[in-house]
């Protein structure tokens, strides 16, 4: 039996384009290899406790009743309500250079008065640039590539500023090392500086469970261990999916959320046949460490929702040569929202940049060794930012880019997929399209808006 | 249908759109996107509403009649004249 539409992926972006087919009575199937939904934004439960992959905070924080930006169009598009995602604000976060810090939380004004308080000399400067962020439009889907590195270096002259500036929009979305392109840079910097960080209480799972049963409840199906091993193309248009078991699919049109360099591969392209530039994969990924403990962060004197650190007089974004890079980091606490009531348990999350293949390569028991040698070594280079919180520790968990790499399919483990997104989702093939990373909006809510942009714009129209 | 069951098919298409908007106090005189808000995702939303629901079809050069609840009642009167009101 053909179907309207093939998704290929459960995650944010596969089931926000699934809602907006299926609500417009599409047939459309949404197909995820693992058990569980999500991909890069997932949950999972470990020795009875809840824990999520991927959202340390969403982005595009909007209070209730908010009428404008991304989180209340993500809302109308999805028909959800506010509730559905119940974003508590965050208390607030910092980015802590060599011995600089620059505190911000939802109200922007705030961080100009950090910037005027640390970098007198460039809050003019920096009130400029924020004038160029308000009048570009990085959504135009026609966009050209400028380097962010560029412009801000064209309104600020401390070097020191232009990195603790780019340190949590890098960390948060950039698939590009070293510099980000000024449309990514831009979507970052509202998303988190302007709108700031918010959180559900029961984590990504609230967000991820509520789409399944909005997309559901609209006659979607959702299939999971169904991952697609190929996608059948004749000519200039795909014509199926072949899943791992074998079984073929027949779709009028697909939509891969799979990255594009990946897609590429379902389709069995060869390299010359198409311009393999457009579709090179990302290389940036990450280690992240778990800490459960049993006291509050706050307790701890834990204080910040969300800590960018960097400890190198320059700030090095990039694959790197050692495991895992040491010189900067994350240090999230999920604790650290305003939520209604308390969370169960205390948790840290510590993130650092690693290199995809030296733990691609590891043989099993040298993965667990080093694992357990990298996580102590991670939370140390922390231990320079926050307290010693390690007597706390109750469980602890861990994940390398192995872990990225097999729960979502991207060939380098890479977080925020290729460097050059594909923004109006075209392939090669005249009916199939990319969603998600590869497509180029950001964050928990970008994401869900790039798979309804695309629904919207090459099925729906 | 007549005036007033069309205005009440825009409300419902409007309460769908966004479930968390009150839409009581709407003045019908005033465009939508002053409002509430409304985008140009919002208005294709109308439109393809619209589509679903009543099969009719609205040219992508008739949109500027969707700005207000008055001009979107009047452009859609001869439209839906002949179709009976789902309530």
């Amino acid at each position: 039996m053909e179907r309207d539409t093939i998704i290929i992926g459960a995650g944010l972006s596969g089931l926000a384009a699934g809602i907006r087919l299926a609500y417009y009575d599409r047939e459309v199937t949404v197909l995820e290899r693992h058990t569980t939904i999500g991909g890069l934004n997932s949950f999972y439960r470990l020795r009875n406790r809840n824990y999520d992959v991927g959202l340390h905070a969403v982005t595009n924080y909007a209070p209730h009743g908010t009428k404008t930006g991304p989180l209340s169009k993500l809302l109308r598009q999805l028909r959800m309500r506010w509730d559905d995602f119940n974003l508590s604000p965050q208390k607030g976060s910092a980015v802590a250079f060599q011995g600089r810090k620059l505190r911000f939380n939802n109200d922007f004004a705030f961080l100009e008065q950090e910037i005027a308080s640390t970098f007198p000399a460039q809050i003019d400067n920096f009130r400029k640039l924020v004038d160029v962020i308000a009048e570009h439009d990085p959504l135009r889907l026609d966009r050209k590539e400028a380097s962010a590195r560029a412009v801000l270096g064209s309104h600020i002259s401390d070097p020191l500023l232009i990195d603790m500036l780019l340190c949590p929009l890098m960390f948060y979305g950039s698939a590009t090392p070293r510099d980000m392109d000024f449309s990514q840079f831009v979507i970052m910097f509202r998303s988190i500086f302007l709108e700031g960080f918010g959180r559900p209480l029961e984590g990504i799972r609230k967000i991820l469970k509520n789409l399944v049963k909005r997309f559901k409840s609209l006659g979607g199906e959702l299939r999971l261990r169904a991952g697609v091993k190929s996608i059948h193309v004749t000519g200039n248009r795909a014509t199926a999916v072949e899943l791992d078991s074998g079984e073929v699919i027949e779709a009028k049109n697909i939509v891969s959320s799979a990255g594009s360099y990946e897609t590429l591969k379902l389709c069995g392209s060869r390299p010359d046949e198409i311009d393999m530039r457009r579709f090179q994969p990302g290389d940036i990924s990450f280690c992240e460490t778990l800490f459960t403990l049993n006291r509050t962060p706050a307790e701890l004197g834990i204080n910040e929702t969300v800590l960018f650190y960097n400890d190198t007089p320059e700030f090095h974004y990039e694959n790197p040569a050692d495991p895992v890079d040491l010189r900067s980091g994350i240090i999230c606490s999920p604790n650290n929202f305003e939520y209604d009531r308390p969370m169960d348990e205390g948790m840290v999350r510590i993130t650092a940049l690693a290199n995809s293949d030296y733990w691609f390569n590891l043989p099993q028991d040298k993965y667990e060794e080093q694992k357990a040698y990298w996580c102590d070594e991670i939370v140390r280079s922390a231990l320079g930012y926050i307290p010693d919180f390690r007597d706390a520790v109750v469980d602890t968990d861990m994940f390398t880019p192995r872990t990225i790499r097999k729960f979502t399919g991207h060939v380098n483990g890479c977080v925020y997929g290729a460097p050059n997104k594909l923004v109006d989702g075209r392939t090669h093939l005249h009916n199939l399209f990319l969603c998600g990373t590869d497509q180029g909006f950001l964050g928990i809510i970008g994401s869900m808006l790039s798979g309804i942009t695309i629904a919207n714009y090459h099925l729906l129209k | 249908m007549n005036e007033g069951q069309i205005r009440q098919v825009i409300i419902d298409i409007l309460e769908r759109i966004a479930p968390d908007e009150d839409l009581s106090e709407l003045d019908d005189a005033v465009p939508f996107r002053e409002q509430m808000e409304l985008d140009s995702m919002d208005f294709l939303d109308i439109v393809m509403e619209l589509r679903k629901q009543y099969r009719i079809q609205i040219p992508e050069e008739d949109y500027e009649h969707l700005v207000t609840m008055n001009s979107t009642v009047t452009y859609l009167t001869p439209l839906l004249k002949d179709v009976e009101s789902p309530a």
